[in-house]
């Protein structure tokens, strides 16, 4: 067993390096520097390694293993037939295995979408639709628009198994691979083998053709993209290994400057009689990005989302000064909240990105009066019993209150439809260390969930 | 033996009656059709979404609570313009509110749309001899 690994995080501007002695089970040090993709991931991570290793020097020959997002992360686009369904499957299947869904399509693909797809240009891309024996006509149709791009992304065909022949006739010309549909039968998803290929063909491919470095040796020792490390230290957390028990089910939140995040490692089905599930039922290990909720690059959209009015409830800063505090932080999205006010203003920005991010990704719950008496449907996962709740990301890892801010996504009698948690104990990842840890997982999975059990903050 | 054809089901409507329904499945099943069961408080979008998937030959719509007339109203227009305006549309059960003479009710149904309405008690095997009638399939 190795003992000492140095696990690097490579963001779009920062790499993040931690150094971890798995014996002792212990966080040694962290250290971090500025990187771009034009001199190479390879110059921040040599600056990040100085500062660690001229206080470890034991280090210099620890085992190098890393996560990335740099260079946009993995962008991907999907399609399904409906968009509630396999569209929504594939969607799903994408965020859990920790790909920037850049565009979700439905039905058939027109001329039109063919250009868009080839504008934005999608690293991978997941064609599915039709139940295994359902309908094949959409399948058939959306692969060959693909095939007349000469698409140079690869294709993960994984829809109805019955149109597999004639699809993988239509992309012979094209790079494919075969997994089992995402929805074989109606209201069943099946996501986790599409996730592994997607993980292999982002390894094998994709950080390859970043041109991330020049050194291969380095790029052989990225093994996930971040937010997919992200999530594996999150099942590892919550689920355990054979030997060493997880917490439970829980709730994670990644707070960006670009994106939240939002995890759910938990069943999430109806806990009462009189409620019936609608729609399809969500995977256990769940994921959501939202795009426009971001402390700095999508402050606009928090601002959006939750309004003025809940802005100024929260902060105590009146509208007109909100605006020009927010037009000021959008044009310098390094600015760190160095007064007092700005310090409030980020608070109430954060409470408000939590609050929503959350109630976007729980479930909700719909009265129904019915000749019987009144019922429930409800959509989407029931997360009110879950009780741990991890938040991380930079916009709140190094704040003061950050427990406070996070119980802000917690179940509200004002909302009473929203199935959000009820209460639950909050566990500050300080050390911002989670994404090193699913890096960790791959090779030693109990010494990674020991270190988190100890390292994330009770607050 | 499957028969190639498949069917999608289901309680429409705010209609909680779920006993019914597994009933018709297990018995479709067993005539050789593979169904899918959309299980109760299932609206006309779900029929749809889930006929369109699955590609399904007919849509099985059970009302049990006497508001199926209103639940049911513009189902076919709907088919029509999700692209399948020739699934077979089949309704059966407590369909409208009341005692109605069933002739009357049934020419309702069909002027909706429906291609067979059944009345209250039917045995599932008239409605199965007349699936395999409208689908082509032979005994």
């Amino acid at each position: 067993m190795k003992s000492k690994y140095l696990l690097g995080d490579f963001g779009s501007t920062w790499t993040k390096l931690t150094a971890v002695d798995c014996a002792a089970e212990e966080i040694v040090g962290t250290a971090a520097a500025y990187t771009t993709i034009e001199t190479g991931i390879e110059h921040g991570l040599a600056e990040a390694k100085d500062l660690l290793l001229s206080a470890h020097p034991e280090f210099a020959e620890a085992e190098f293993r890393a996560c990335s997002s740099a260079a946009g992360g993995l962008r991907m686009m999907v399609a399904g037939l409906v968009p509630e369904l396999t569209g929504e499957a594939a969607r799903l299947a994408a965020l859990g295995a920790g790909a920037k869904v850049i565009g979700v399509y439905s039905h058939e693909l027109t001329e039109e979408d063919g250009e868009e797809i080839m504008a934005n240009h999608p690293e991978i891309f997941l064609l599915t639709g039709g139940t295994d024996g359902g309908n094949k006509a959409c399948i058939i149709n959306n692969a060959e628009v693909l095939a007349s791009l000469k698409p140079s992304f690869p294709i993960v065909l994984a829809g109805n198994r019955s149109a597999v022949k004639e699809v993988k006739e239509i992309l012979r010309d094209c790079e494919y691979h075969v997994c089992p549909n995402v929805m074989p039968r109606l209201g069943e998803i099946e996501i986790t083998k599409v996730q592994e290929k997607i993980r292999e063909i982002f390894l094998n491919e994709i950080i390859q053709a970043k041109g991330l470095s020049k050194i291969q040796s380095m790029l052989d020792n990225i093994l996930l993209p971040t937010p997919s490390a992200i999530m594996k230290a999150m099942e590892l957390l919550s689920m355990g290994t054979e030997n060493e028990p997880g917490i439970g089910e829980l709730l994670a939140v990644d707070l960006g400057g670009a994106t939240t995040d939002v995890y759910s490692i938990a069943d999430g089905s109806p806990s009462a009689m009189n409620t019936v599930l609608k729609g399809i039922p969500e995977p256990h290990a769940k994921r959501t990005v939202e795009g426009d909720l971001g402390m700095r690059y999508s402050l606009q959209g928090i601002i959006d989302a939750a309004g003025l009015l809940r802005l100024e409830e929260l902060s105590g800063i009146k509208r007109e000064r909100i605006m020009e505090l927010t037009t000021d932080l959008r044009a310098h999205t390094d600015r760190l909240p160095e007064t007092k006010e700005l310090l409030a203003l980020d608070e109430a920005l954060a409470k408000a990105a939590i609050e929503i991010a959350v109630r976007r990704h729980a479930g909700s719950l719909e009265e129904v009066y019915t000749p019987v008496g009144k019922v429930y449907a409800q959509a989407g996962k029931d997360l009110r019993d879950v009780n741990k709740l991890v938040v991380t990301g930079g916009a709140i890892v190094r704040v003061e209150k950050a427990a406070e801010i996070a119980s802000y996504c917690f179940y509200d009698f004002n909302e009473p439809n929203s199935l959000k948690p009820r209460e639950a104990d909050i566990l500050v990842d300080r050390k911002y260390i989670l994404s090193a840890m699913g890096v960790l997982a791959q090779s030693e999975p109990e010494h990674a969930l020991r270190i988190m059990k100890k390292e994330l903050s009770h607050e | 033996m499957s028969n190639g054809k498949h069917l999608v089901i289901g309680v429409i409507g705010a209609d909680v009656h779920a006993v019914g329904i597994r009933i018709l499945d297990f018995a479709f099943r067993e005539a050789g059709f593979e169904v899918t069961n959309l299980g109760v408080m299932v609206s006309q979008e779900e029929f749809i979404s889930a006929a369109l998937e699955t590609a399904a030959d007919a849509i099985m719509v059970s009302s049990l609570y006497g508001h199926g007339e209103l639940d049911c109203r513009g189902l076919r227009e709907k088919c029509e313009e999700a692209g399948i305006g020739d699934i077979l549309l089949y309704v059966g059960g407590n369909i409208v509110v009341g005692k109605q003479p069933f002739n009357e009710v049934n020419e309702r149904f069909l002027d909706m749309g429906f291609n067979r309405s059944f009345p209250p008690g039917t045995d599932p095997q008239i409605t199965i001899d007349c699936l395999k009638k409208d689908l082509g399939v032979e005994d």
